[in-house]
């Protein structure tokens, strides 16, 4: 990476920090950073600079410990893309944490063959290769004996950074997982809590700029608020930064929320199915697997569909300024019973009804129902049916970046929309399931074939 | 003669004594360190290897220490080499109990992450577990320090330095004016000397535990 573009990058980032501020509520920060996911896919990605993620490929990897005549992780073939989030879920004890210490060889594979980017790296110094790796661990795995700096700097210390990248890397390190560097430097991991020292670990894990990074659990130790936090701000991350992540965890749900594509394991790490959250969710490959996938998979899937990906319903808008009689003459015409007011500028202002307008006689300014709660268009729709279903009239105001009107997603729009999505990832998974049985025919047609050869 | 004359006019010589004690603990506290340390960071890791360790170590400590004196005056003869191999081999047994226990005692998931950041397994012994260990380590060098201060004084019975020199000739001369004195002078001047050197150890605790595991 040159010298250049890196710096170019932290630039970016921190003025991307800058810009989602301190000392707001962490709703408004949340929406900043959505709208910042916004700017990210409209601009030509600038994390293009960044060492981005590099490809894994498991091949017959097994691991056997001596006493036990069953191996513990058996036969795991697998290819990870470049840049992809794969989850490894299973129940405890399944090896899944095995497999992952597997690739950076935390745990030596009995047998079978580890490559990042086509390089054989089963042989290579295990030093040398999880300098490349970064590795976060459950409750953060922090030196208590460090500070925060000296943590995150270990990894660019250790592969030569000179002392000013390190300094500068580590300030990038800390705004990037949304820590206040002035603040959070010279604190001891003690002196946090559970979640910021998650996410200094995360930040360690990423220090040296690694093109993978492996996540066992690293979410498990956290209350479920700060975990749904983290996952936020993962999900973020990995926009910012394409990196391969293999992050293992006993739980679906957050599976499914993180993953590109989810490997459900079985006992001794069997692939039960490895498939994209949809399609595990819509066709589950068999009773394990729809076992692990628990029940209100329907309910799952609407977490996997922003707003942005359905159609909004038409809904009648007015301005402020619209004079009054203008405003009676549109709730006449059309066949709504009521409209949106949107404020001077183009934000969703108060629900009015028919009957609030009977009422208001000559002036609206105490008419109508304040709007109170707003999705933007990268909520999932998990949250936009929350927002409808709290709300008293059934149906909740799409806003963009800038807390601008874009439409009106309701009840009947939600049911559609998910319909319409199960239906599609029903085919989806039908044509799949078609491919593989066709796939395994073919293998089995060669193997009878291959076998036929031998004497 | 009372304690305090005897004191100032006698101060020149007990000074000189107490300063040879204070220096010939010093001294094998230093190698003791070093030696426990390697013996505890070589064997924490195998169950029988520690398990040796320490039986090998209380072993030792369990002669008494006049005749490990003796027993040793024929090897290295007289004077400071029998005082120093004795004093260090008595030093061993908490700094090596310390060092495994302590070893022990750090965290795994620890270790894990700092093979799993990429740290060789110097770099995890030094930055890491013996930093992690460093508290229990240096209350076994201190406990072993506040012992070597009273076994010093046995080493003047092989012509060793320090202030067992005023114990043993106040021992030999009982009954003439000045024994009392001797005696009291020489324990006192030990139990002072170790009350200084634990001092010391509050300090040296201070400025070498990361405020980040200080309790």
């Amino acid at each position: 990476m040159s010298e250049r573009s890196e710096h170019e990058r932290s630039e970016h980032e921190r003025s991307a920090y800058e810009r989602s501020g301190y000392g707001r509520g962490e709703h408004e920060r949340i929406a900043e950073e959505r709208t910042e996911h916004e700017r990210a896919e409209a601009a030509p990605a600038p994390s293009g600079a960044s060492a981005s993620g590099a490809s894994i490929q498991l091949e017959n990897l097994t691991k056997r410990y001596a006493g036990n005549p069953d191996p513990s992780v058996d036969n795991v073939n697998m290819e990870i893309k470049a840049g992809e989030t794969v989850i490894f879920v299973g129940p405890s004890g399944c090896g899944k944490s095995t497999t992952l210490k597997m690739i950076n060889r935390l745990i030596e594979p009995t047998s079978g063959r580890i490559r990042i980017n086509d390089e054989d790296v089963t042989d290579i110094d295990p030093v040398k290769l999880r300098r490349k790796v970064g590795y976060a661990i459950q409750s953060s795995g922090l030196f208590p004996h460090m500070t925060v700096a000296e943590n995150i700097a270990l990894v660019p210390k250790m592969v030569g950074w000179s002392k000013s990248k390190v300094k500068d890397r580590v300030e990038e390190m800390l705004d990037l997982v949304g820590l206040d560097p002035r603040e959070f430097h010279g604190r001891y991991p003690r002196q946090l809590s559970g979640g910021q020292q998650q996410r200094v670990g995360v930040a360690r894990a990423l220090a040296a700029d690694p093109p993978v990074l492996l996540m066992d659990e690293p979410f498990g130790a956290v209350d479920p608020i700060t975990r749904d936090h983290l996952q936020d701000e993962l999900i973020r991350l990995q926009h910012e930064l394409h990196k391969t992540i293999v992050f293992v965890t006993h739980d679906f749900d957050e599976a499914i929320k993180l993953g590109d594509r989810i490997a459900v394991l079985r006992e001794r790490s069997h692939i039960a199915q490895f498939d994209t959250p949809e399609a595990i969710l819509t066709n589950p490959a068999d009773d394990f697997v729809s076992g692990f996938v628990g029940a209100g998979a329907a309910l799952k899937r609407l977490n996997l569909t922003r707003v942005r990906d359905v159609e909004m319903a038409e809904f009648p808008t007015v301005t402020v300024d619209d004079p009054l009689q203008s405003i009676f003459n549109k709730l006449r015409s059309g066949p709504h019973n009521e409209l949106l007011m949107l404020d001077r500028r183009n934000r969703p202002y108060k629900w009015l009804r028919r009957g609030d307008l009977m009422r208001a006689k000559g002036s609206l300014a105490r008419a109508g129902q304040m709007v109170h709660d707003t999705v933007t268009r990268d909520a999932t729709l998990h949250d936009a049916l929350e927002a409808v279903l709290i709300d008293s009239g059934g149906r909740v105001a799409v806003t963009g970046r800038r807390g601008e009107y874009i439409g009106v997603v309701d009840m009947e729009t939600l049911m559609n929309s998910v319909h319409e999505l199960l239906e599609a990832d029903r085919l989806a998974a039908i044509e799949h399931q078609h491919d593989l049985a066709e796939l395994r025919h073919h293998q089995t047609e060669q193997e009878l074939e291959g076998g036929a050869e031998k004497p | 003669m009372g304690f305090w004359d005897y004191l100032s006019s006698r101060h020149q010589q007990l000074l000189t004594d107490a300063f040879q004690h204070a220096s010939a603990v010093f001294q094998c506290m230093v190698i003791a360190t070093v030696l426990g340390i390697l013996i505890g960071v070589v064997s924490y890791r195998s169950g029988w290897g520690s398990g040796l360790a320490i039986t090998t170590t209380s072993t030792i400590l369990t002669i008494p220490s006049l005749a490990m004196i003796g027993l040793l005056i024929p090897l290295v003869g007289l004077g400071v080499a029998p005082t120093v191999v004795t004093l260090t081999l008595y030093g061993l047994l908490p700094i090596v109990r310390n060092s495994i226990v302590g070893l022990r005692g750090v965290d795994p998931a620890l270790v894990d992450a700092a093979k799993g950041i990429g740290m060789s397994r110097a770099a995890r012994m030094l930055r890491v577990e013996l930093p992690l260990a460093w508290p229990p380590i240096l209350t076994g060098i201190r406990v072993s320090t506040q012992m070597l201060m009273g076994i010093a004084a046995i080493a003047a019975y092989a012509s060793g330095p320090g202030l067992g020199n005023e114990i043993f000739r106040g021992i030999a001369s009982l009954g003439s004016a000045n024994a009392l004195n001797e005696v009291l002078a020489g324990t006192l001047g030990i139990v002072v000397l170790a009350l200084l050197f634990d001092a010391a150890y509050v300090l040296i605790g201070r400025l070498t535990i990361p405020r980040g595991i200080r309790v």
